[in-house]
């Protein structure tokens, strides 16, 4: 990137920093554009998938197969009047959407998406990923707070304990991966997977494939998406954190939320499922095209699970985490070094 | 240093949210999320129902009596004519009783399968709600068909029905119990099987009998407690003495006596009890009149009377006075719902407010009835 932003100076006759400036304004376009439309369509996707689930059609009126349906809403949201509750603290009530949602927009940037196409070649990628899921708990809580309502505070404060708490067994699995891969630089991790399906880390061990069903889980409940929705949960806490929010700013937690659910896919992807590998050698399909296939996968499963299963209590989340998930991660970690260690050969 | 202070917060659940089915507000004293105490507040609903029932003629009161549990119209008007006609002594075609005794049990597995369908939404599952929502639509669509009305039908007359059923009704009501057998299985699965459904329903709002039994809780929350009481056997009216069909009580299994997951549990075997009484009934259904109206409705001065008969949210009765006016001096409703609102505060304490949303879901209150 650093090369492409010296040759773009030198094409435009200009210091060397304005080419690499322009180009990290490309770049942060792009990843907005990407995720701006995955949520879009992702919003169109798991209404229809809904609507199915539950025996109905989902939308359908704006645009073929009510296409539209999303862009049609969030003008909606665009026109709405924007309201702060009189008793709210109004710089954080502000604040809060935008750091949810700059957090999640920020770990985007080290996705690389092919071999060659990427904006960020992070060598520390993954735990930049993993400190950006953390930012997001902050926004939580200063949404929760600001809003000075009560039902916002439980939310905050639910929400907050689970991402804290479930951000361990997930990155205790990304671990796994890293002690197999030997790096934090995503792209690397794809490349050490090229080559037959088997190659990926999912089949490397044993110990991969539970970490892999360990880092779903775990990423569902970063998520706050069903059965771990409890910072929202609507039947006990009406809105949870964003029960004030209206508007665009709530389309902002929105936008964060389902931005998140393709991070999280795509991460898994990229860890475990080969990322932009195909699988099979020799097959010429487009690296980008591969890893979004996998991660839609991946989000489908999880809008399956969500229109399925019923919301755990909270109590009953923590002990999921700490009682099960946490000693299990343990465990498939040292495993997989040991493994490394007994067949140096397979990874 | 000094120690932290902590106080408990008062949180205030209602008239508007959304596990509240209604305009129900209950006040919670919560210590974090555990609430340790819980006051009722109803009255968001009020329509004056017994004031109007006294300036009303009695036939003028039955499509009020829809309105107070709009979610079983049909049991609402099958107590207040039989009240009626208990003042009146009048005598009641047999087809008339048959197609009275169809109609009520198809409301009550109409009523079930929504409280199926919500306590799904109240544990966080959305889709089940539709999958009720679907399925009492195909009786609605029975009940269009007979009574014009989908919601508050006004059916039930003094002396009868209003109307015979339509051809192919029968047919189709027999359709609909083989498809619903199905449907019930997968409710089964959905639900009743859900480990996660089970972990926030076992044992969770426990409602000792002896507690029920002395606020006077009845219908299916009584039976869930352990309690074997049904009306339609132990009070019997109308034709029920000639159905054979078992009353189903909590048991101990997967859940405790008297939880919220028994409470679910009844309700769904009694949608089966009553597609039993259904089919018997569709099978002895004899040929006649669906309605012999009385000349004039006035029942003799100062008769009086109550009567109680089983819906399903339990125990309704009206108290009806007579001036010998063809409009009744005095209309008293005892609603279940009333009373299991009022039990609320007596068994929901210590426990989170997730599970506070369950217990409350499970007890099946409609405001309409409440409220009055």
């Amino acid at each position: 990137m650093r090369e492409w932003g010296r040759s773009l100076a030198q094409t435009m006759h200009a210091p060397e920093w304005v080419g690499q400036v322009t180009l990290m304004v490309i770049g942060a376009v792009a990843v907005f554009l990407i995720m701006a439309l995955a949520a879009l369509a992702f919003v169109w996707l798991e209404r229809k998938v809904a609507g199915r689930i539950q025996s109905r059609y989902g939308p359908n009126r704006a645009g073929k197969f009510g296409i539209l349906q999303t862009l049609a809403d969030a003008v909606k949201l665009l026109l709405k009047e924007d309201i702060i509750p009189a008793a709210a603290d109004k710089s954080l009530f502000i604040l809060a959407p935008y750091i949810v949602f700059v957090a999640t927009f920020a770990a985007f940037v080290v996705i690389p998406w092919s071999s060659k196409l990427y904006v960020s070649d992070l060598d520390v990628g993954l735990l930049y990923i993993a400190a950006m899921g953390s930012f997001v708990v902050v926004g939580i809580l200063m949404a929760g707070w600001a809003s000075n309502n009560k039902w916002s505070l439980l939310g905050a404060m639910r929400g907050a304990a689970q991402i804290v708490s479930y951000e361990i067994p997930v990155a205790l699995a990304i671990l796994t991966v890293v002690v197999l891969a030997g790096t934090l630089n995503l792209r690397m991790i794809q490349e050490g997977q090229s080559g037959w399906f088997w190659k990926w880390y999912v089949f490397q061990s044993p110990f991969t494939f539970i970490a892999f069903f360990l880092y779903f889980v775990g990423s569902i409940a970063e998520a706050n998406r069903t059965p771990f929705d409890l910072p929202e949960a609507e039947q006990e806490l009406t809105a949870g954190f964003h029960t004030e929010y209206s508007g665009m700013r709530w389309a902002f937690f929105f936008l964060a939320e389902y931005g998140n659910l393709l991070l999280v896919s795509l991460v898994a992807a990229v860890l475990f499922l080969g990322g932009w590998n195909v699988g099979i050698p020799g097959v010429p399909i487009p690296g980008a095209l591969v890893l979004v296939a996998k991660a839609v996968v991946l989000v489908l499963l999880q809008m399956w699970l969500r229109w399925t299963l019923p919301r755990l209590r909270v109590d009953q989340v923590m002990a999921v985490c700490w009682k099960y998930l946490m000693p299990l991660a343990f465990g498939t970690l040292i495993g997989a070094g040991a493994w490394k260690m007994l067949f140096p050969g397979t990874a | 240093m000094s120690e932290v202070r902590t106080e408990e917060m008062v949180l205030n659940m209602g008239p508007q949210h959304p596990s509240t089915h209604g305009v129900f507000r209950v006040e919670l004293v919560t210590d974090g999320e555990i609430v340790t105490e819980t006051r009722p507040h109803i009255g968001y609903l009020h329509r004056c129902f017994e004031k109007h029932a006294e300036h009303l003629q009695y036939t003028g009161i039955i499509p009020f009596t829809d309105r107070l549990d709009y979610l079983s119209g049909m049991n609402q008007n099958f107590g207040f004519v039989l009240a009626v006609e208990k003042l009146l002594g009048s005598e009641i075609p047999e087809r008339a009783e048959y197609i009275r005794v169809i109609m009520a049990e198809l409301n009550r597995i109409a009523s079930h399968l929504m409280m199926i369908g919500h306590m799904g939404t109240d544990a966080g599952a959305i889709t089940p709600v539709l999958y009720g929502f679907r399925d009492r639509e195909y009786i609605l669509d029975l009940f269009e068909e007979v009574s014009g009305a989908r919601l508050l039908y006004n059916y039930y007359r003094v002396g009868g029905v209003i109307a015979d059923l339509t051809p192919g009704f029968v047919e189709k009501t027999r359709k609909y119990l083989d498809y619903l057998e199905r449907v019930l299985n997968e409710f089964d699965q959905l639900l009743s099987e859900n480990k996660i459904f089970r972990g926030r329903t076992v044992g969770v709002g426990v409602l000792p009998p002896k507690v029920a039994v002395d606020y006077a809780v009845t219908g299916p929350n009584l039976r869930a407690c352990g309690v074997n009481w049904d009306l339609r056997r132990d009070e019997p009216y109308s034709i029920y003495p000639r159905f054979k069909f078992d009353v189903v009580v909590g048991r101990e299994g997967p859940g405790v006596v008297g939880d919220s997951w028994n409470r679910y549990w009844v309700r769904v075997q009694e949608i089966r009890e009553s597609a039993k009484i259904v089919r018997q009934a569709l099978d002895g259904l004899p040929e006649g009149d669906f309605i012999k109206a009385p000349k004039s409705i006035r029942p003799p001065k100062g008769s009086e009377v109550y009567h109680r008969t089983e819906t399903p949210r339990g125990e309704l009765g009206y108290y009806v006075i007579s001036d010998g006016t063809p409009t009744p001096v005095r209309v008293k409703v005892r609603s279940p719902g009333f009373v299991h609102i009022s039990a609320i505060p007596a068994f929901c304490t210590n426990m989170m407010v997730a599970d506070l949303v369950m217990a409350m879901g499970t007890l099946d209150f409609v405001m309409g009835e409440v409220d009055r």
